[in-house]
């Protein structure tokens, strides 16, 4: 009655006045504070981020810890449980904006290409020392066992029954699949090899790194196995440079991101077998991040890698070209994870 | 007679099995829900089918594009379709990530499928949900998802001796996707690896308070009757009961309102006429509120009318 002759604020503090308890008042006195936060937070829900003052966007943590203390006092003092029930809905919706992710899809992108990506690469050092051995160790045993027993090479190389790489092929033969193809259909190619083994294996040796990292080593093994048993067969021939180059202008890049999967997965694998003081949960959550992060690369180097395999290879024909491209983007990539190290860059994980 | 409203209050056990407690930075406590595993799956459908719907939107209008553009070239044409078509690949391959991370880093915090459903990502330690946290989680979906089921149709046209194979990839698929069945928490491998959980983001609004309204003052609007009550009529209850009586004041059924009305009278030995349960009922919940939070400033505490 009241507070109609006074108008509405008068109305609001006759009301303060009235309350009969104590926890009202105390309700009453916040509740703008409360309202403003659930305006602000309803607009970022709805992704009107822009729209958002600069002011309320600086209010936001103050007005997220007004809420989060007033939960605080309003569950030791007051028993109305729908003020309760409101308050943790809030300070949870604000908490989604509070500690959501900090930054978008294009900041992050940037921070990974600019530093992000090698931090992560290089924070994996055993691993990937782990993983280059392994990938020898795959080329000498398949190299070894082909040179023994020559039948090895057909369970190696599970090729198609029209693939003329075999043992006992002619020098013509062996020389004719690694030049002339020019006239070939470089999409097509693109397209399966893009899909084919390698995306696939690198995924698959990083996720199977959640079984201790075994299966990512004898993954690696199986097919660096191939890779040596392949050289075998062209070594026999005396075309051991030509391969060595068609396989060198996209290999570089693809068998390096094949080595950053298998470290990732090695990573994930090593962090779970031996945790140190951390549960095992929150050892695979750290080493998992980083692992992530490479991962995100090895997905792009191996769609350059098919690039340069797909048109690359088909357009160069000289083996010379060949062996230079690949040796510089290996240089590249060294340089990249190792020798760039922009100091502002935080380490993930 | 309480006691039958009791029943009713603890009738949603699925419901408190997904309840979690988070601790935020600010050292305060935070109710969780975690999201159903249905629901879950739902969002999924959802924005596959979104993601699906969008690739063949963008294909069509490429592929429209490129004829155009073909039918002016048409020396250099078949170079321009295939360099179309590379970049087709490319964009398709890498836009099923771009669709996921783009909408969870976003300020949303959901994709439109999580959103429709009322589901967010959440770190599961109570701290800032970091960006790689979301890359891993959705990296290894690829993982638990989409490589078992291209290997699988792929073995199978590939045709002949594939069957142990395509069964290898299914067993695969099936143990990824029955993860979150098998732990508390319903996370699916890539939650494991991202240390996030998948909760619910509903919103409440804030209901008025009861102890302001009509009848909370003591004077019955309808009769004019003051209901006081004394110290040994309010101590029969606790903050249980309290609690019920908001409740049923809350839902404001008329019938249910007589019932404890009755209930409450019978027990302290009033006898109130019929008719005006709703302005007894304020006044007697403002009065023992006011009455147990006043022991709570004191650091006495009554959980129900047994304690």
């Amino acid at each position: 009655m009241i507070a109609r002759w006074f108008g509405k604020n008068a109305g609001q503090e006759a009301a303060v006045e009235a309350a009969a308890l104590r926890s009202d008042r105390f309700r009453q006195a916040r509740e703008g504070d409360w309202q403003r936060l659930d305006a602000i937070v309803t607009r970022i829900e709805g992704g009107r981020l822009r729209k958002l003052s600069d002011e309320d966007l600086v209010a936001l943590p103050a007005l997220y810890r007004t809420a989060v203390s007033s939960l605080a006092i309003a569950r030791e003092t007051s028993l109305d449980a729908a003020l309760i029930a409101y308050l943790e809905g809030l300070a949870r919706r604000a908490w989604f904006a509070v500690y959501g992710p900090r930054e978008g899809l294009g900041a992050w992108l940037r921070r990974f290409f600019l530093g992000g990506w090698s931090a992560a690469v290089r924070a994996m050092g055993i691993d990937l020392v782990i993983a280059l051995a392994v990938m020898v160790l795959g080329t000498v045993v398949g190299w070894l066992l082909v040179s023994g027993n020559p039948d090895w090479y057909y369970s190696l190389m599970a090729g198609g029954s029209d693939d003329v790489r075999v043992p006992g092929a002619s020098r013509a033969v062996l020389l004719h699949t690694l030049f002339g193809q020019q006239d070939q259909n470089g999409l097509s190619m693109f397209a399966a090899y893009l899909f084919s083994n390698n995306a696939q294996v690198s995924l698959i040796a990083f996720a199977l790194g959640f079984a201790f990292g075994v299966p990512s080593v004898l993954l690696l093994i199986h097919n660096t196995a191939g890779l040596g048993a392949l050289l075998w067969l062209y070594h026999g021939q005396g075309l051991t440079l030509e391969l060595v180059g068609w396989l060198a202008i996209h290999g570089t890049t693809e068998l390096f991101a094949i080595l950053l999967a298998g470290a990732a997965g090695l990573h994930i694998g090593r962090a779970m077998a031996f945790p140190g003081e951390q549960p095992v949960l929150t050892a695979a959550a750290v080493a998992g991040r980083r692992a992530a992060q490479v991962m995100v690369g090895v997905v792009l180097m191996l769609v350059l890698a098919a690039l340069l395999e797909g048109f690359g290879r088909q357009l160069i024909d000289a083996t010379y070209a060949r062996l230079i491209i690949g040796g510089t983007m290996l240089a590249l990539w060294n340089a990249y994870f190792f020798a760039y190290r922009p100091a502002r860059v935080r380490v993930a994980g | 007679m309480i006691g039958r409203w009791k029943r009713r209050a603890v009738r949603l056990p699925v419901q408190d099995r997904r309840k979690r407690q988070v601790v935020t930075p600010e050292g305060v406590p935070l109710p969780f829900t975690i999201g159903a595993r249905g629901a879950r799956a739902l969002a999924l459908l959802i924005d596959q089918v979104l993601i699906v719907a969008t690739m063949a939107g963008i294909s069509y209008l490429l592929f429209t594009l490129a004829r155009a553009i073909d039918l002016k070239a048409n020396a250099g044409g078949g170079a321009v379709g295939q360099t179309v078509v590379v970049l087709w690949i490319v964009a398709m391959f890498l836009f099923r990530h771009i669709w996921f991370l783009y909408f969870e880093l976003g300020p949303r915090g959901a994709t439109p499928g999580k959103r429709a459903l009322g589901l967010r990502v959440a770190a599961r330690d109570g701290g800032r949900l970091t960006t790689e946290a979301v890359v891993a989680r959705n990296i290894l979906r690829d993982i638990e998802l989409t490589l078992p089921i291209i290997f699988v149709t792929s073995t199978l046209i590939q045709g002949e001796d594939a069957t142990f194979v395509a069964w290898a990839g299914a067993a695969w698929f099936l143990i990824f996707a029955f993860f979150p069945c098998f732990n508390r928490d319903a996370l699916r491998a890539g939650d494991v690896v991202a240390g996030t959980w998948v909760v619910e983001a509903g919103r409440d609004r804030l209901k008025a308070a009861l102890s302001v309204a009509g009848g909370a003052l003591g004077e019955s609007a309808l009769t004019q009757t003051r209901y006081e009550f004394g110290e040994a009529e309010l101590s029969v209850y606790g903050e249980y009961e309290l609690q019920v009586l908001e409740r049923v004041l809350r839902e404001d059924r008329e019938e249910a309102m007589v019932d404890v009305a009755q209930a409450i009278c019978a027990k302290i030995g009033w006898n109130s006429g019929r008719g005006d349960e709703r302005a007894f009922l304020e006044a007697y919940y403002t009065q023992l509120r006011a009455r147990l939070e006043r022991g709570m400033r004191f650091g006495r505490r009554k959980a129900d009318k047994f304690s």
